[in-house]
């Protein structure tokens, strides 16, 4: 993406962010000395990379069918005097699944611990695109969600009432055609809300519908919380291991999961991450 | 109350917890449960007005180009248009850009280092070498990729990608490969080594060795290059001027073809000998059709595609068009280093119904496809001037029909070795970015050995029948 | 009571143009998690998109998404057809 049209303003209202977003920098490849992390995250196709190259400056592969991203991908953009590290994350239908691409995204929701994560959302597909948001809001509540391809729902004569998504979801909900560039300014302001800690967010708790589930989730979550208190997702970790995920049960045994409850970035699944990064994808 | 409870009490509870619930059952519940409050949300936020969610035309285009009959014809038009376009509209700036940096440049070059004074060494080495096997990498590569990649790049925003992975997906599905093998496939039109990277969208790693071994047979961004030109100076040439164009993108559409049934063929090989296995579940979500951006992909190809593969190729260029002059001008005994490798491999190269010098050519283009074809002509051209006694220079401003008569002439050339180069150029080791990429996707010698050197096997037998063949049947 | 007494037929069984509801499935492992995650669950309203030239796989419309699935895989999905279609049978 190389126009310059995501910096026009797209709704006329004066307190708006579309006069912050002047003060978007984009910084290309360059993530140095970030003070905010911010994760894009999604089902496949939905425009992630395309966000990102609106924000960053560079030119992630994009291209209309499911499967391009394969790596992680990162990029940095400077905003009203903060820097951000921006990474693409692959697209995934799920994060329950445990397989290799849900993986890298899912471990850097998780123990990657962004400031924020984009879940990139396709407004024609809102149901499918919701399973895949719901799951993240279990995991992390620092979320905005880029309700994408606006153009194509009111192609398709669809209505999205995004207040009544932003009520529902508890956290910053904002209509975007990000192939145009519009919607860039709102999402980089509600970025900025987000890790300021500006909106009060209330993210949306799946409700199991079976007691047995409720209760063995919430048994367990309360244990993880009296071993490590401050554990920021203690009922998602807790589904995990119910469901006997490998990967989860080896962050419990080996330490991992106490890194998460102080809030610190884990140095070797970064690194581990890292190894698969080569530049092509979705 | 339970602050005591180690990691171990934890992994236990969730264990008896789980006998409760139920294994498989709960995570169905829980899917359950998920999407029900997703469809919740969902229902409450959106609303229609009268239109269906799928546009008619959508679903229109989508019958005609998975139609029984109509799906595979569309497909093979569409590969045909893309290289007759690629083909015909690059012969006019080909032959500008050859006229221009072939000619006026090399003449220039010649005679700013005659004033200069240069040694004749120094002369050769910089502009018979470097400089004239740069040069001839640009004119032949500039004008084909800046129309192929933008053309394949509208078509891939377009959405027709998926629908192509859809109609092969049979064919995959038989010779017991993943359903995504066809994606990574048309990577592998780009590069192989993007290709290889990009079968990372397949789970079970018996398939994925299976997409990144039979990678390979995607022709790449190095090789679109030889096939244009041998179809067009040779194939070409055969048909009646005004189909000379048709008749060129027709054989390199044919290559192609053969190299996605030769896919198909180790695919299936593979699959039921060393990898054996049945092939794996897949779905693949067909996305809508979406208006390409014509302007930005045009950017985009260019920019970065087009520009960034011939940099790299002019990059390889520059160090090989020095080792052919210096080894081609390096004499030991009555002939040069380079005409004792030729004079070496060309009784192997005769047998394929090729020679020495596209041999050599090969050695010396492991790092790079691309620059196959300078070194077969610089090849030629200096072997040739010994041989025939040509004067260096004369015949540098190649145009096409020029490559011609050099190869046909100086090189003794004929229509099998034209069609056996095209055919070795499918069946040949990858590169060696793609080898080293295949290394790192696997970590594993042995594959990275089965996937460079079946190939060259392959390529050895064709190339070997179909020579036969031709001297069985007196065609040469 | 007409769906009801008849034997369940399967996803690859289902005819373009006719709209089904999945009620079991029979796929197990990663398979099984793929096609929940895609929303293909009980309950879920599906129909067919389009074929393959080659006969298979077949695309079928699912949540707004068009998702190809093989036969192999649509066989272990369990439908029920609407009772007006089956007993037009
Ligand atoms: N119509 C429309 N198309 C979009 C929009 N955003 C992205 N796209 C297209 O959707 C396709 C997928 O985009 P991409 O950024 O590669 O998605 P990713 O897979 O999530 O990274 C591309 O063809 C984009 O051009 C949008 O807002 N409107
Ligand atoms: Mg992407």
């Amino acid at each position: 993406m190389t126009t310059q049209t995501e910096t026009l303003p797209t709704t006329a209202c004066a307190t708006c962010p579309a006069f912050n977003s002047a003060q978007l920098r984009k910084l290309g490849i360059n993530t140095e000395d970030w003070d905010y992390v911010v994760a894009l995250a999604g089902n496949p196709n939905t425009g992630k990379s395309t966000v990102f190259n609106a924000l960053t400056g560079l030119r992630q592969h994009v291209g209309n069918w499911p499967g391009k991203t394969v790596a992680r991908a990162e990029g940095g953009f400077r905003y009203d005097d903060a820097n951000y590290k921006l990474v693409d994350l692959p697209g995934t239908y799920s994060l329950l699944s445990t397989s290799v691409d849900e993986e890298i995204a899912r471990d850097f929701i998780l123990f990657g611990q962004p400031d924020v994560t984009i879940v990139v959302v396709d407004a024609t597909r809102l149901e499918r695109n919701l399973n895949l948001c719901l799951q993240i809001l279990e995991i992390t509540d620092r979320v905005v969600v880029a309700l994408n391809l606006m153009d194509e729902a009111n192609r398709h004569g669809l209505k999205v009432d995004e207040r009544h998504l932003m009520r529902q979801l508890g956290v910053p909900v904002v209509p975007m055609v990000a192939r145009r560039g519009e919607g860039i300014p709102e999402l980089l302001n509600a970025v900025r809300q987000v890790v300021r800690g500006e909106f009060a967010v209330r993210p949306h708790r799946i409700q199991y519908r079976d007691s047995q589930i409720e209760n063995a989730v919430h048994n367990l979550a309360a244990q993880l919380d009296a071993r490590f208190p401050g554990l920021p997702n203690a009922r998602w970790v807790a589904l995990r291991l119910l469901e006997g995920d490998e990967s989860i049960e080896r962050a419990l045994t080996e330490g991992t999961l106490g890194d998460l409850q102080r809030g610190e970035a884990i140095k070797s699944q970064n690194e581990r991450m890292t190894m698969g990064v080569v530049g092509y994808g979705d | 109350m339970a602050t005591d409870g180690s990691a171990n009490d934890i992994l236990q509870t969730a264990t008896q917890l789980r006998a409760q619930i139920g294994g498989e059952q709960y995570h169905d519940k829980l899917m359950e449960a998920i999407y029900t409050d997703a469809a919740q949300i969902a229902d409450q936020s959106v609303s229609r007005e009268g239109q269906r969610a799928r546009l008619g035309f959508d679903q229109l285009l989508d019958q005609a180009l998975t139609h029984r009959i109509f799906g595979f014809i569309v497909m093979g038009l569409m590969l045909l248009g893309v290289f007759w376009l690629t083909i015909a509209g690059a012969n006019v700036p080909s032959a500008m850009l050859a006229d221009f940096l072939l000619g006026a440049v090399y003449n220039f070059l010649h005679q700013v280092a005659t004033a200069l004074s240069f040694p004749l060494w120094l002369s050769g080495l910089l502009i018979d070498g470097i400089y004239l096997a740069t040069a001839w990498v640009i004119s032949v590569m500039l004008p084909p990729m800046a129309i192929f990649f933008p053309l394949f790049t509208l078509l891939e925003d377009f959405g027709y990608l998926p629908r192509v992975a859809f109609n092969l997906d049979r064919l995959f599905h038989k010779a017991g490969a993943h359903g995504k093998q066809s994606l990574s496939m048309m990577m592998g039109f780009g590069c192989n080594a993007a290709g290889v990277i990009a079968t990372r969208i397949i789970d079970s790693p018996r398939e994925r060795l299976i997409a990144i071994i039979t990678n390979n047979f995607s022709i790449c961004n190095g090789r679109w290059p030889t096939l244009i030109l041998m179809g067009t100076i040779f194939i070409g040439a055969t048909a009646p001027p005004a189909l000379a164009s048709f008749f060129a993108a027709a054989s390199v559409v044919t290559i192609a073809v053969i190299g996605i049934f030769v896919t198909l063929l180790v695919s299936a090989f593979l699959s039921r000998s060393w990898l054996k296995g049945e092939a794996s579940v897949y779905s693949l979500e067909l996305p809508p059709y979406r208006p390409p951006r014509i302007l930005q992909t045009l950017y985009t190809s260019i920019i970065d595609r087009t520009l960034i593969v011939l940099w790299r190729a002019v990059t390889m260029a520059a160090p090989a068009g020095a080792v052919i002059w210096l080894s081609s001008n390096i004499y030991i005994g009555d002939a040069s280093i380079a005409g004792h490798l030729v004079n070496l491999l060309n009784p192997v190269g005769m047998l394929l119904g090729l020679n020495g010098v596209i041999l050599v050519a090969y050695i010396v283009a492991i790092p790079a496809n691309e620059i196959v074809i300078p070194t077969i002509l610089m090849l030629t051209l200096t072997l040739g001037r010994n041989i025939a006694g040509a004067q260096a220079g004369v015949m540098m401003e190649l145009d096409e029909g020029q490559v011609y008569t050099v190869l046909t002439q100086v090189g003794g050339w004929t229509l099998l070795t034209a069609v056996n180069l095209m055919l070795f150029s499918l069946l040949h080791n990858p590169c060696s970015t793609t080898i080293l990429t295949i290394w790192k996707e696997t970590k594993n010698v042995r594959w990275t050995v089965v996937a460079t050197i079946l190939p060259i096997v392959l390529g050895v037998g064709v190339t070997f029948t179909t020579a036969t063949i031709a001297r069985l049947l007196g065609w040469v | 009571m007409m769906t009801t007494t008849r034997a369940a037929i399967t996803l690859d069984q289902l005819q373009m143009g006719q709209i089904a509801t999945v009620t079991t499935l029979n796929s197990t492992g990663l398979n099984r998690r793929r096609l929940l995650d895609l929303g293909i669950l009980p309950g879920t309203a599906i129909t067919v998109e389009m074929r393959s030239p080659l006969g298979d796989p077949t695309a079928y419309r699912v949540r707004g998404s068009v998702i190809a699935l093989r036969r192999e895989q649509s066989r272990e999905i369990e439908i029920t057809l609407p009772a007006s279609v089956s007993e037009n049978e």
